[in-house]
């Protein structure tokens, strides 16, 4: 609300317009692309976060820039990875992706948005990365790519693109509600030697400092993600994983139900917020 | 390094002799508002090696979550708990121990992590389990560190 009032009235005043440009909420790629940073919660959000906020909003300027145009961002190159993967046949079957799926800018609009989603005879509940794993097995008889193999991350990162600036709107009823409830519940979980769950750190305490790091909300509308610290891109999963090394846990596996359940659940927490892939993080 | 030498010395001899006083994480106890009175050791705590512990990423951790002027030389102060700023005149060396030890009796669903609990914590890693954060003489050291933070 606040928010659409400002940037109404900078629209107005070519003046005013230029330190808003530059503040925290703003978020323009390639002076085209405007992607929302911070909307209002979603129902099921409601009292538990007042403003829900991309953690780019949280970064350091000269973290976040490296977003603001493709030139910049180091998670681009892997972008054209995965286009060219997409064009690629592979398998029994030889066939690629564009051969059933054509333009990849028009059949894999809004996919990443929706994702995780229950499969399509509703027993599963099937992240980005398994739904194109089904493609490859199915359909061209082509092995599986590992979780966090550079061809799966090109392909998520080139995928989860064509859907930059949609609002991140993920099924949470239906079949899909026992996969967010048990999400929820992790999400909450205390764990590990430490002691915390997600929630002490990304719902209690964004904002905050702890130590150097600028605690954010969790988000995992920017993934896969290019961090400087990896070096490279890197999947929800693996994020997931670091968090729980950190307060001494045992993390579950890339792909395990726990993971998925969490997945769904931290998406819904971001409701609203526009998908950023491939985002830039320290 | 001493402390190490120390023990070893204890256990060539054929007696746990330096342990005997420790108090296990189980045998603690806790006053109404989770102060413990008791020495974890019998042993004072050393305030130098308490600022290491404080300081350590793998030992206290505390700078991650606490401003601290004394270490106004270090970077990165954290800010989800409250700065400790003169913490050793308004709390009593019992309130420190018993928060150090296992903050959630005094502060019931806190983040801040309980140093000398051996609990069976969900999912806890192989090599933590049964192991408390902090050894019974590293509480001692942190709770005399802290009680030189004075106004
Ligand atoms: C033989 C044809 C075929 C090939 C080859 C193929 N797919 Fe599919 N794909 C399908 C069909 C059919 C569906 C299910 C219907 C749909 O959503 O289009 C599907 C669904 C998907 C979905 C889920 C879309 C959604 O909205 O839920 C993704 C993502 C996907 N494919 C990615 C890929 C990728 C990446 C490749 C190449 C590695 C690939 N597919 C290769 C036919 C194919
Ligand atoms: C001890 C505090 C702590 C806990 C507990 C914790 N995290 Fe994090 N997490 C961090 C820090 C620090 C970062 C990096 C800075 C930031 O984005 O908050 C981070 C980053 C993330 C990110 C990346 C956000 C982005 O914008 O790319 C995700 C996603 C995430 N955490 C999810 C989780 C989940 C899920 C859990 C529970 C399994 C969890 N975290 C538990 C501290 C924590
Ligand atoms: C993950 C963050 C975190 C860590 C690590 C942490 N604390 Fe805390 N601490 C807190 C929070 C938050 C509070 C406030 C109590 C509450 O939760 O309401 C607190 C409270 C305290 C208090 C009481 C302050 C007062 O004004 O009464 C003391 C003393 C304290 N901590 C000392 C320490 C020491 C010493 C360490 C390291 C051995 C440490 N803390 C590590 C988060 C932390």
């Amino acid at each position: 609300m606040r928010l659409s009032t400002l940037k109404t009235a900078a629209c107005g005043l070519a003046l005013v317009a230029a330190p808003l440009a530059a503040s925290a909420e703003d978020l323009l790629i390639n002076g085209q692309v405007e992607i929302n940073t911070e909307v209002q919660p979603a129902d099921h959000m409601k009292g538990i976060v007042p403003v829900v906020r991309s953690g780019w909003t949280f970064r350091s300027p000269e973290t976040q820039v490296l977003q603001m145009d493709d030139f910049d961002n180091p998670g681009m190159i892997f972008v054209d990875q995965g286009m060219s993967l997409w064009q690629t046949g592979d398998g029994e079957t030889g066939e690629s992706c564009a051969d059933c799926h054509g333009d990849m800018a028009e059949s894999m609009e809004g996919v990443r948005a929706s994702m995780p989603k229950m499969n399509p005879e509703g027993t599963d509940l099937w992240t980005l990365e398994e739904n194109i794993n089904n493609c490859r097995t199915e359909r061209m008889e082509a092995d599986e790519w590992a979780w966090e193999s550079s061809e799966m991350l090109a392909m998520t990162a080139a995928i989860g693109k064509q859907s930059r600036g949609m609002p991140v709107d993920v099924e949470i009823d239906g079949p899909a509600r026992e996969w967010w409830e048990r999400g929820e519940e992790l999400y909450y979980q205390r764990v590990g030697q430490l002691d915390m769950a997600c929630a002490n750190c990304h719902e209690d305490n964004y904002d905050n400092m702890i130590r150097a790091d600028h605690l954010s909300q969790g988000q995992i509308n920017g993934f896969p993600v290019y961090r400087l610290k990896w070096g490279g891109l890197g999947s929800i999963h693996r994020r997931f994983k670091g968090c729980m090394k950190n307060i001494r846990a045992e993390p579950y596996n890339r792909g395990s139900d726990e993971f998925k359940a969490l997945e769904l659940y931290v998406a819904s927490r971001g409701a609203g917020l526009d998908v950023e892939t491939p985002s830039v993080r320290n | 390094m001493k402390r190490t030498l120390a023990l070893a010395v204890c256990v060539a001899m054929g007696g746990s002799v330096a342990l005997a006083d420790m108090l296990a994480p189980a045998d603690v106890t806790y006053g109404d508002y989770g102060a413990v009175e008791q020495s974890l050791t019998g042993t004072p705590g050393d305030p130098e090696n308490g600022a290491q512990v404080f300081l350590a990423r793998k030992l206290g951790n505390c700078l991650a979550c606490h401003a601290n002027s004394d270490m106004a030389d270090q970077p990165f102060h954290g800010e989800v708990g409250p700065p400790l700023d003169g913490i050793g005149s308004y709390r009593t060396e019992a309130e420190l121990r018993g928060m150090i030890i296992n903050s959630k009796k005094t502060f019931q669903g806190t983040i801040m992590p309980a140093f000398y609990v051996a609990d069976d914590f969900t999912r806890n890693q192989d090599k933590f389990e049964g192991e408390t954060i902090l050894t019974a003489q590293q509480v001692e050291d942190v709770v005399a560190y802290l009680m030189t933070l004075t106004d």
